[in-house]
């Protein structure tokens, strides 16, 4: 009985994110903001909007990675704002959210040391949410052994780190592998920490994470086709919390091209209309938007229920895209190339 | 019983009304005096209950159990039992009616921060709800009409 004891802890976090939500640029923000024809027009549209002066201290000529850098600010501030003002579970829910930062935040740190870059170079491109304590001292480490035995295993995310790799496989796998498989093992905590919590929260973001599993196991598979990346090993890599589990993640396995890919999404309604409409002609979406347009979906349907966590969670991933979306705009009007500014995917 | 839990109702609603006007009035300021109407709907499902509760207390009359007829008995057990019943219809219709009420107010104050219009097409659903507590207190002063009790009283 979700709805009778939810409002004591969570209904003004809820109040507050819808307001948040009612702020998300609509379809009539982003015309006008296509309509710009210099960065300072857009600066200008952006202020009539729930962003407000967010730009207003930046010297001209401003350029598309203040932009950036200003637009997360603002979603991090939002963050901040709703982690502080949370209680158990909601924290450690907010805190989950916060993790998958984390993870891009430590790849690209070992990355980083890896080819001798200073740290006080990496520190600004981490992503602001994921940031934790030990970020500074991953520069002692030289290898990533050394760095597990001294800085992960304090993080949160020491358990992903534990299940799946050893201190062996650390040394000799690529980067990229490392991060999937954090990926996987922290997908499939979240799944079942959110199915613990039960009731609606279950009910919505096992939706969403399924989604999120099921599009990771389809770019692993298309991306790996002419890589080395052995059949065995890119089975290890699939979340196993998604809808293909268990048997369409063994057909992905077996694949070797797209054709089959696609053979495989037949079998799953939903995934067979994200496949039909992409391709690589220039009119066409390619995969990967449409993957967006799926997620951007069913992030807004989080919104149609009260009384559970799913909101917050859609709210940041909403609002990623809406920065995204930004992005894209500004750097199709400041190389002055609007052949595919409308690209960007509505949100409202 | 009966106030306790009409209590209990309303205050369980106003809370789960109030939270999320709070929530909402942050980035719409305008939402908070048209939601309070809300809050005054499960206050109405708290007076509710004192009202049942002073009509059972001014029923109670003395009698004298050792010296009564049979009818007199008869009489005043049944008037118990009924004051009884009445009390648990009003203490858990007036609940649920609260806890109700809440959540709808909660919803309507959500919408209405998104949709101005929204607001009065969710007041008309809350008024339902209101509704069931109202039910409550009628069956309740039915059943106590019939109450006689003290050394007169007769079947």
């Amino acid at each position: 009985m979700d709805s009778l004891s939810f409002n004591i802890n969570g209904g003004y976090l809820e109040g507050i994110v819808r307001g948040f939500k009612s702020g998300i640029l609509k379809r009539t923000d982003y015309l006008n903001l296509v309509q710009c024809e210099t960065l300072d027009d857009l600066k200008l549209h952006l202020q009539s909007t729930d962003y407000g002066n967010f730009l207003a201290n930046e010297p001209s000529p401003l350029s598309v990675s203040v932009i950036d850098d200003k637009l997360r600010e603002k979603l991090v501030s939002e963050f901040e704002y709703l982690r502080n003002h949370s209680v158990e579970p909601l924290s450690t829910f907010l805190d989950y959210i916060r993790y998958s930062y984390m993870i891009d935040n430590i790849v690209l740190l070992i990355t980083g040391t890896l080819h001798q870059r200073h740290i006080s170079e990496l520190i600004p491109k981490c992503h602001p949410l994921g940031s934790f304590e030990q970020m500074e001292a991953i520069h002692v480490a030289s290898t990533p052994a050394e760095l597990y035995n001294a800085v992960l295993v304090d993080t949160p995310l020491a358990p992903y780190f534990i299940d799946c790799i050893s201190e062996h496989d650390l040394d000799e796998m690529n980067i990229e592998i490392i991060r999937n498989t954090l990926y996987k093992a922290y997908l499939e905590d979240f799944h079942s920490f959110c199915k613990n919590i039960g009731g609606t929260t279950a009910e919505a973001m096992c939706e969403i994470l399924a989604f999120e599993a099921d599009r990771r196991a389809f770019i692993i598979t298309i991306n790996s086709f002419g890589t080395e990346l052995s059949k065995d090993d890119r089975a290890k890599l699939y979340p196993r919390c998604g809808k293909l589990f268990p048997d369409g993640l063994s057909q992905l396995a077996r694949a070797d091209e797209y054709e089959q890919v696609r053979q495989v999404a037949e079998n799953y309604g939903g995934y067979r209309t994200l496949f039909e409409g992409a391709g690589t002609n220039p009119g066409d979406k390619t995969l990967e938007d449409k993957f967006f347009e799926h997620e951007v979906k069913l992030n807004v349907n989080a919104f149609m229920q009260q009384f559970h966590f799913g909101v917050f969670y859609a709210y940041i991933k909403l609002k990623e895209q809406e920065c995204r979306n930004i992005v894209w705009i500004s750097e199709c009007v400041a190389q002055r190339h609007r052949a595919k500014i409308d690209s960007y995917i509505p949100i409202f | 019983m009966a106030i306790a839990l009409s209590v209990c109702g309303a205050a369980w609603g106003i809370f789960t009304t109030g939270t999320s006007i709070l929530g909402g009035g942050v980035k719409v300021p305008r939402i908070k005096t048209k939601n309070l109407i809300s809050i005054i709907l499960c206050e109405a499902v708290a007076i509710y209950g004192i009202i049942i509760a002073i009509v059972l207390g001014n029923l109670l009359e003395d009698f004298d159990f050792y010296n009564a007829s049979w009818e007199v008995t008869a009489a005043n057990y049944y008037g118990g039992y009924s004051m009884f019943g009445a009390g648990l219809t009003v203490g858990f219709s007036n609940l649920f009616c609260g806890i109700a009420v809440g959540i709808v107010g909660s919803g309507a104050a959500l919408a209405d921060a998104q949709n101005p219009t929204l607001f009065v097409k969710i007041l008309i659903a809350e008024i339902f709800a209101s509704a069931v507590g109202l039910f409550g207190v009628i069956v309740a002063i039915i059943l106590v009409t019939k109450v006689k009790m003290g050394k007169s009283a007769s079947i």
